[in-house]
């Protein structure tokens, strides 16, 4: 279960960015989650319901953006979307390929107050 | 669940020597902070201002007004509650932190580090205790165990020779970079060495956390299905090296090595592998050729 991990990190940065700005509470947190960040989007939203208790994200709106996954070919320089790190590129069918997106786990934004 | 504090992470794990005990039960070593702000708790307005200016309206300006003040139109409008803050942080930026601390340091050194991860018995410990047994002349080694439980693959790596110390993750399931940076420290790893360590066994997270290590090895042994770089692609796309172990077994399971490899090259064509068996010996010699090729 890492996304307990994760979840735990997402409330740490809350935290520290809440006390940076003087601020007691986050209404809205926005994250962005590659669809190949080796994060399950629903093992994250149930962690995040345990880890948010007692925290400055208590009661915080949580927004997740999910990132769909691209890739480009080394071979022909296509650029095509992914569902998974071992497909070809669909107009050359080169298995060389290198994901441009898809494997971000970030905290976007926060609204404080 | 941690039980001191009641959070959802137990995040308490234990750094230890063969035969030693844990010092003291409760290093609860938390690195969140808790802000028990429940003061305001009533304060749950749910932000759905409309701020319905008419911005076309027409002003007549009869200039000798001096005290013209278009207040309704309260342009600086403070938000006293809600302020955006635009992060823009990886949530593992902690952990890459003290990776790259750790990769310092290393570097510093001298140190060759080694993530050793895979399934549960694929030979993680076989391995190592083998190249301890067969290199220890020509090669420093230090050994960090990760195991949720127990002091076993620290017991075999000290009776094999070799300085090490033992991590339990307790309910955690992989090593992150504070784990080593402490264990390291309590090692007193050398210049001029090989830093061996054997992550929890897990094909999942493990993947997600960089220790600061030079090189990522997965190791698949042949009992275990040939698509495993297609079902955990993220543990095969983010490791260096592949070895294949338990060749010794082929002939009596259904493990196209060519298979193995050309999953894994689809997920990873920068992969290099090494097909060896621990138990006879062979192709141990060019992973020791490499192993050494590193620290010298
Ligand atoms: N036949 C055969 N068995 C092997 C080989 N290498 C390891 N084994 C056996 O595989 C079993 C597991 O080996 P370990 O070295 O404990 O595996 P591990 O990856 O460290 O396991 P965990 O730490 O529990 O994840 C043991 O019974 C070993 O004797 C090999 O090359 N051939
Ligand atoms: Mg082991
Ligand atoms: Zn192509
Ligand atoms: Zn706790
Ligand atoms: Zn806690
Ligand atoms: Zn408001
Ligand atoms: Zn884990
Ligand atoms: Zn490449």
């Amino acid at each position: 279960m890492h996304e307990l991990s994760i979840a735990m990190n997402i409330v740490d940065i809350a935290d520290e960015e809440t006390k940076k700005a003087n601020a007691k509470k986050v209404f809205e947190i926005e994250l962005e989650i590659g669809t190949m960040s080796g994060v399950v989007l629903e093992a994250l939203e149930f962690a995040l319901q345990e880890a948010v208790r007692d925290s400055v994200l208590e009661n915080a709106k949580i927004k997740i953006t999910e990132i769909q996954a691209k890739a480009k070919c080394l071979n022909c320089l296509h650029v095509f979307k992914i569902e998974d790190l071992y497909s070809p590129c669909p107009n050359c069918n080169e298995f060389k390929t290198e994901i441009i997106s898809g494997k971000e786990l970030r905290v976007k934004s926060l609204k404080v107050e | 669940m941690c039980e001191t504090c009641g959070c959802g992470e137990s995040n308490s794990f234990s750094i230890r020597k063969p035969g030693e005990t844990i010092e003291n039960n409760s290093n609860h070593t938390h690195t969140h902070t808790h802000s028990h702000l429940h003061d305001d708790s009533e304060h749950a307005h749910s932000h759905s201002h409309a701020h319905t200016h008419d911005y076309n309206h027409e002003h007549q300006h009869h200039h000798e007004d001096s005290d013209h003040a278009h207040h309704h139109h309260d342009y600086q409008h403070k938000h006293s509650h809600g302020t955006e803050i635009k992060v823009e942080t990886d949530i593992l930026h902690k952990n890459n932190l003290i990776a790259e601390r750790n990769r310092g340091f290393f570097e510093a050194k001298n140190i060759f580090a080694l993530n050793l991860v895979s399934s549960p018995g694929s030979g993680k410990t076989s391995l190592i205790e083998k190249s301890i047994k067969d290199l220890s002349k020509d090669v420093n080694f230090y050994i960090i165990e990760g195991d949720q439980q127990t002091m076993n693959d620290a017991n075999r790596i000290e009776a094999a020779g070799a300085p090490v110390v033992q991590i339990n993750t307790g309910n955690g399931c992989h090593l992150d970079a504070d784990m080593i940076n402490k264990a390291v420290k309590k090692l007193e790893v050398e210049n001029n060495s090989l830093l061996i360590i054997e992550n929890v066994g897990n094909l999942i997270c493990p993947s997600l956390f960089d220790l600061g290590e030079s090189k990522r090895i997965v190791i698949i042994s042949v009992t275990e299905g040939e698509d495993k770089p297609i079902k955990y692609p993220t543990m095969f796309q983010s490791s260096n090296i592949c070895i294949i172990n338990k060749t010794d077994l082929l002939p009596y399971v259904d493990f196209d090595i060519n298979k193995v490899k050309e999953y894994a090259h689809q997920v990873n064509h920068h992969l290099e592998f090494f097909e060896l068996s621990v138990k006879t010996g062979e192709g141990m010699d060019k992973w020791y050729e490499w192993l050494k090729l590193q620290v010298s």
